[in-house]
C-alpha cells in the first residue's frame, strides 16, 4: 500500500537526455502503465523508481518519504524483469524464498509465505523444481510469486509478459489483472504493448523521447489523444491521418483536401476558426468510418476507392484511397466489397480529431 | 549430424574421429611402452631382428622403480601439487574477484584496465625470468616453494582474470539486480547468486591455471636449483639426463605418472568444464 511521487524526474546518460521531467502521482492501490516506443525513456523511469539507476536530477518518494538515495533492498519493491531473472541454480521454492530469507525471516514464516503465494499463482507442484525445467509460462509465474511473496508496497513490472507467445501472453494479462485485484498493491507496469496498456491500466501514461505526453484513464486517452502521438500510438489499427486546410464558406468551417471534404462539427467549430486558412491534421479512427447510406448528410462523407480487404470475421479491415490519403475502415463484416470497388464512407462528426499541422497538439 | 548413407557416417564421421583420438592418445601409449621396455629391448638399433618401436615382449616395471627408489620423484611431486594447487588458488581468487568488478562494476579505466591486464599475459615468460629473478633474490625466497607460488599468479591472474571476466559477462545483470531488490547487498549478491551461476566459468579458470602451473618449465628451472625443491618437470628433466646420457625408461615413467594428477582432474570436473567452456546460462 503505497503512493509514489516522481517530480521534474531527470536521467542522463553521459549526453543523452533520457528522461526529461517527469512528473507523475501514482495513487495507493493503483496499477499506473508507462507504455511508448523502444526508447522512450520509460524502463529507465521504472529502474530508477527500483533504485537500479542513479537518478540525474529530480525526487522521487514512495509514501511520501524521498527515496532518491535509498539502495533497491531498502525500498521495500519487487520487481518483475522481461526475462523472469530467475536464479537458474535454486528450486522453484529457493527462488520464492530468496528475498524473505535476506530479509532475515524465520523458517516457518517463510515456509508459510511461499506456499501460500505458490497456492495464489497455482505453482504449488512445482517448487521443487529448477527454473530450466519449466515452460515461459511457469517460470513467468514464479517470477510473480517472488514478488508476491514478499508483499511489497509497490510491484514494479518491466515489460513481463513480451517473452511469452501471444495466446498464452492474453491468459497472463488477464491473470494479472486478476491478481491485482486480489493483492491491491500499487504496481507500475511498463510496456511497449499498447493493448496491455489499455487492458491492464487504471491509469496510462504515454510517454516519447523521454517526456510524457499524456497521463489518462486508457479510455480518455482513446477518446480525447492529446496530441498526435498519443492518438496514433493508442488503438488498432491506428488512426487515420489526413492533411487537411481549414476553409470557412458562410457561416460553416469546412475540411479540405483534394477528393476529401467534410463539415467542421459545431463542437469544433470555435477552436478551428482561428486555424482558418491553414493546414492541420484532421484525424479519424478505422471504427469512427463506415459505408455511407442514403440517409447520411453528405457533409459528412467521402469517396474512396477499395485497395486491400483484409476479413477478420468479426470485422472487415478496408484500406481505401481518399484523393492522395490512404485509411483504414473498420466496417460490418456483412459489408458485401471488393478490391477497386469504390465506396462511400461516411464519418462520425463527433470522432473527428483535428491536431496543430506544427505542434501535432490536438485542437 | 551428417544424414544418409552409412558409409557416409563412417568416411566423414567415425574415421576422422578415429585419427584423431589416436593422434592424441599415441603420446601416451608411447610413454607406456617406453615405461614398461626392458633396456635391452629399448636400446636395439632399427636393425635388429627383433626391433620393435610399439610394443614389448617382457614388459618390466625396472624403469618406474628406478624413478620411485633413486630420484625425489615423490618429493618432486608433492612439491608440484603444492606449489600448483595454492597459486591455482590464489590466481583464482583474484581472477574471479578482478574479473567480477571489470565485467560488472561501472567505473572509469574499466575497459583500459581490462586490456592493460590482458597485456601484462602477453609478456613472455622468457624474458619476464630475468626481472623476476632478480626480485626473488631480493626477497630471498629463493629455492623454495614460495619463489614459484608468488611468481605463477604473474601469468595465471590475468589469465584467470580475462576467463572469468568473459564468464560474467554471460551471466544476465538482472539476476543480480533482482538479488538487490530481494534484499541483497551487492555482496551477497555475488556470494549467493552470481558466484555459484558461475562455477563452471571458476572451475575451468581453475583446472587452465592448474594445468599451466603443473606444467610451468623456465620459472621453476631458473628459481630452484637444490633436487629437493624442484618440480616434476624439471626433476625429471634434470635428474634423469645426465650428460649427455638420456633414461629415457624413467623418464617415461616421471612423465606418465607426472600427466595422472592432470588427467585425473580434469576427467573430474569435465562436466562443468564443458558448461563452462560453451559459457551459457540459461535463466
Amino acid at each position: 500500500m503505497a503512493t509514489v511521487l516522481l517530480s521534474n524526474l531527470n536521467k542522463k546518460f553521459d549526453e543523452t537526455h533520457v528522461v526529461k521531467d517527469v512528473n507523475l502521482e501514482i495513487r495507493d492501490r493503483e496499477f499506473v502503465v508507462l507504455v511508448g516506443p523502444s526508447g522512450c525513456g520509460k524502463t529507465t523511469t521504472l529502474r530508477m523508481i527500483a533504485g537500479l539507476e542513479d537518478i540525474t536530477s529530480g525526487e522521487i518518494r514512495i509514501d511520501e518519504k524521498v527515496v532518491n538515495d535509498l539502495p533497491p533492498m531498502d525500498r521495500d519493491i519487487a520487481m518483475v524483469f522481461q526475462n523472469y531473472a530467475l536464479y537458474p541454480h535454486m528450486s522453484v521454492y529457493d527462488n520464492m524464498a530468496f528475498g524473505l530469507k535476506m530479509r532475515k525471516f524465520e523458517k516457518s514464516e517463510i515456509e508459510k509465505r511461499v506456499r501460500r503465494s505458490a497456492e495464489i499463482l497455482g505453482i504449488q507442484a512445482l517448487l521443487e523444481r529448477r527454473p530450466r525445467q519449466l515452460s515461459g509460462g511457469q517460470r513467468q509465474r514464479v517470477a510473480l510469486g517472488r514478488a508476491i511473496v514478499r508483499d511489497p508496497r509497490v510491484f514494479l513490472f518491466d515489460e513481463p509478459l513480451s517473452n511469452l507467445d501471444a495466446k498464452l501472453r492474453v491468459q497472463m494479462r488477464v491473470e494479472l489483472k486478476r491478481l491485482h485485484h486480489r493483492l491491491e498493491t500499487t504496481a507500475i507496469y511498463v510496456t511497449h504493448d499498447q493493448v496491455e496498456a489499455m487492458t491492464l491500466g487504471d491509469r496510462v501514461v504515454v510517454m516519447k523521447d523521454g517526456l510524457v505526453q499524456q497521463v489518462g484513464e486508457p479510455l480518455e486517452l482513446y477518446g480525447r489523444p492529446a496530441n498526435r502521438f498519443v492518438a496514433s500510438f493508442i488503438g488498432s489499427p491506428a488512426m487515420n491521418f489526413a492533411e487537411v486546410t481549414v476553409n470557412s464558406s458562410s457561416e460553416a468551417l469546412w475540411a479540405e483536401a483534394p477528393g476529401l471534404r467534410i463539415k467542421v462539427p459545431e463542437s469544433k467549430r470555435e477552436s478551428l476558426r482561428r486555424h482558418t486558412g491553414q493546414r492541420v491534421t484532421l484525424g479519424i479512427r478505422p471504427e469512427a468510418l463506415r459505408p455511407a447510406n442514403g440517409a447520411d448528410p453528405s457533409d459528412y462523407a467521402f469517396d474512396s476507392t477499395v485497395e486491400v480487404v483484409e476479413p477478420l470475421g468479426n470485422e472487415i479491415l478496408l484500406d481505401v484511397r481518399a484523393g492522395t490519403h490512404l485509411m483504414v475502415a473498420r466496417v460490418d463484416p456483412a459489408t458485401r466489397v471488393k478490391v477497386r470497388d469504390a465506396v462511400r464512407l461516411a464519418v462520425d462528426p463527433e470522432r473527428l480529431h483535428f491536431f496543430d499541422s506544427k505542434s501535432e497538439v490536438a485542437i | 549430424m551428417i544424414e544418409g548413407a552409412k558409409w557416409k557416417k563412417w568416411v566423414w564421421f567415425y574415421l576422422p574421429m578415429g585419427l584423431f583420438i589416436l593422434g592424441l592418445l599415441f603420446p601416451f601409449y608411447w610413454m607406456l611402452v617406453i615405461t614398461l621396455k626392458p633396456d635391452g629391448e629399448l636400446y636395439r638399433p632399427w636393425n635388429h631382428p627383433l626391433y620393435s618401436p610399439f610394443w614389448t615382449s617382457a614388459p618390466t616395471l625396472d624403469h618406474v622403480k628406478n624413478l620411485l627408489q633413486e630420484t625425489l620423484f615423490g618429493t618432486w611431486m608433492w612439491n608440484t601439487m603444492l606449489i600448483a594447487l595454492v597459486a591455482t588458488l590464489i590466481s583464482l581468487f583474484c581472477g574471479v574477484i578482478a574479473g567480477y568488478a571489470l565485467a560488472r562494476l561501472r567505473f572509469r579505466w574499466a575497459g583500459l584496465l581490462g586490456t592493460a591486464i590482458f597485456v601484462t599475459y602477453l609478456v613472455p615468460q622468457t624474458l619476464l625470468f630475468i626481472p623476476l629473478a632478480e626480485i626473488i633474490r631480493d626477497y630471498r625466497i629463493g629455492d623454495t616453494p614460495w619463489a614459484l607460488i608468488l611468481t605463477y599468479p604473474t601469468f595465471l591472474i590475468p589469465f584467470c582474470t580475462w576467463l572469468m571476466m568473459g564468464y560474467f559477462k554471460t551471466i544476465p545483470k538482472e539476476l543480480e539486480e533482482c538479488a538487490r531488490i530481494d534484499g541483497a547487498t551487492r555482496w551477497q549478491a555475488m556470494v549467493y547468486i552470481i558466484l555459484p551461476i558461475a562455477l563452471p566459468g571458476i572451475l575451468s579458470a581453475g583446472i587452465f591455471a592448474f594445468t599451466l602451473s603443473w606444467n610451468e618449465f623456465i620459472y621453476a628451472l631458473v628459481f630452484l636449483s637444490s633436487p629437493e625443491q624442484k618440480t616434476v618437470p624439471v626433476g625429471v628433466t634434470s635428474e634423469l639426463i645426465r650428460g649427455d646420457v638420456f633414461y629415457w625408461g624413467s623418464l617415461m615413467a616421471g612423465a606418465l605418472i607426472g600427466s595422472i594428477p592432470v588427467a585425473f582432474v580434469y576427467s573430474f570436473f569435465v562436466e562443468h568444464y564443458v558448461a563452462g567452456m560453451t559459457g551459457s546460462v540459461k535463466g
